[in-house]
């Protein structure tokens, strides 16, 4: 049998959950004979406007989302994605309910970017409109399900490493991860 | 006082006349959720978490606020209880707004222990992001509008324990909120005795203590059944 193709992928978040999926340590090693990365923040080369990045998605077994969905870019990618894989998981609190990057919805759009970068910036005061580099702010940031299908959720700001790993390990063993009281983790 | 017998999840289990059908659960240590429930207060029916079914009762009753009967049939842990117990779950972090990860009792609040309970993985419906206030003018204390479930138990123990009875609920359906003094900032409530006791009671991040910050906040839950006790046994009677 060949190995699990594995994609990760990093929308409206800190990277928190990248860096818990580095918190593997030793166990990326097992990982690796199992498992082949295809595409992730953590391995490949940046283009500035992520869509194009996207276009060329390879198809996966598995996407790991880290992230909420707050512009158009992101949406885009996120179809783009489920459609070249076969699970999609939403992969820490950002993605799953939005948290954080989600409180931006108490304010509208432009009084956010007017507070950023009019009101409270020191010098070159300029609300960024480059459409060709930076995407459109949605209205609402929402999590990834409320966009795609989702077929199992990873939870905590960020989720363990043992949590990662429990829900990995059982999708490579082709076992259902069955989440219970230990793995769940708000915040 | 008479004792009842009755069957909770297909156990015989025996309950004082006047007990409540949670007093009976409890005492046999019988997993329930519950969040307005506070063993000291007197029981409101708020939450609906500890709804359970009553055979030949077509409706699912409280179990906080429904008396043992004579020969009572009583499931706690049917799909049809778990399955409304996730939406209402649900419907809490969908209605406030509840980020985790900024919350001065996050790792200590008893709305999120609901959630691993009621194996909540993500909220299906849409939140609503209501704007809400926060209310910084107590000298000790905050209370933040958007974390609360209107549990009403800050209500009950101002009341009923130290009786003051600063707080009230003003409003209806979603628009629902706490109030003090009948409005007023808490701050300028005269009437607050600024003796911490919502604070405590509170399941959640509404009602914090002003020093705290995110996860640190851990409520003290046993003062309650201290102060009552103490009181029965009229430990500081002059």
């Amino acid at each position: 049998m060949g190995k699990i193709r594995i994609g990760t992928v990093w929308l409206g978040g800190c990277s928190g959950c990248h860096m818990s999926f580095l918190d593997l340590d030793e166990r990326l090693l097992e990982l690796a004979q199992y498992a082949e990365f295809m595409s992730s923040p953590i391995t490949d080369w940046k283009l500035h406007t992520p869509i194009k990045e996207y276009q060329d998605y390879p198809e996966v077994d598995i996407t790991l989302v880290e992230g909420a969905v707050v512009n158009t870019d992101n949406v885009e990618v996120l179809k783009i994605v489920r459609e070249r894989s076969k699970l999609v998981i939403a992969f820490g609190d950002c993605a799953v309910s939005g948290n954080v990057p989600a409180y931006r919805n108490l304010f509208g759009v432009d009084d956010v970017l007017n507070a950023v970068y009019l009101e409270k910036a020191s010098y070159n005061q300029q609300v960024p409109s480059d459409k060709t580099v930076i995407p459109k702010l949605l209205n609402k940031v929402v999590p990834i399900s409320h966009v795609v299908k989702v077929d199992y959720f990873i939870t905590g700001c960020p989720p363990s490493a043992d949590t990662i790993w429990y829900t990995i390990k059982c999708l490579l063993e082709g076992r259902q991860p069955k989440f219970t009281e230990e793995h769940y983790r708000y915040g | 006082m008479s004792v009842l017998t009755l069957t909770i999840n297909g156990i015989e289990c025996t309950g004082r006349e006047g007990q409540t059908i949670l007093d009976v659960i409890r005492e046999n240590n019988i997993p329930i959720p519950a969040l307005c429930n506070l063993k000291g207060l007197t029981p409101v029916g708020a939450c609906r978490l500890c709804l359970v079914e009553v055979r030949g009762i077509s409706k699912l009753v409280p179990a906080c606020t429904t008396k043992i009967q004579e020969g009572m049939f009583i499931e706690t842990d049917t799909e049809k209880l778990r399955t409304y117990r996730r939406i209402l779950v649900e419907l809490l972090f969908a209605e406030g707004n509840h980020v985790c990860a900024s919350c001065v009792v996050n790792g200590n609040c008893d709305l999120q222990q609901l959630g691993f309970m009621v194996e909540m993985d993500h909220v299906r419906f849409d939140y609503l992001w209501q704007s809400f206030q926060i209310d910084a003018s107590h000298p000790r204390f905050v209370a933040d509008q958007s974390k609360c479930v209107k549990c009403t138990r800050c209500i009950r123990v101002c009341d009923e324990v130290e009786g003051a009875h600063v707080w009230d609920l003003k409003g209806r359906g979603i628009a629902t909120r706490i109030v003090s003094g009948l409005n007023q900032p808490w701050g300028q409530v005269k009437e607050c005795t600024q003796c911490g006791k919502c604070v405590q009671v509170c399941p959640v991040g509404a009602l914090f203590d002003k020093t705290a910050t995110p996860s640190e906040m851990v409520k003290d839950r046993s003062f309650l059944q201290r102060i009552l006790e103490g009181r029965e046994a009229k430990l500081w009677a002059r």
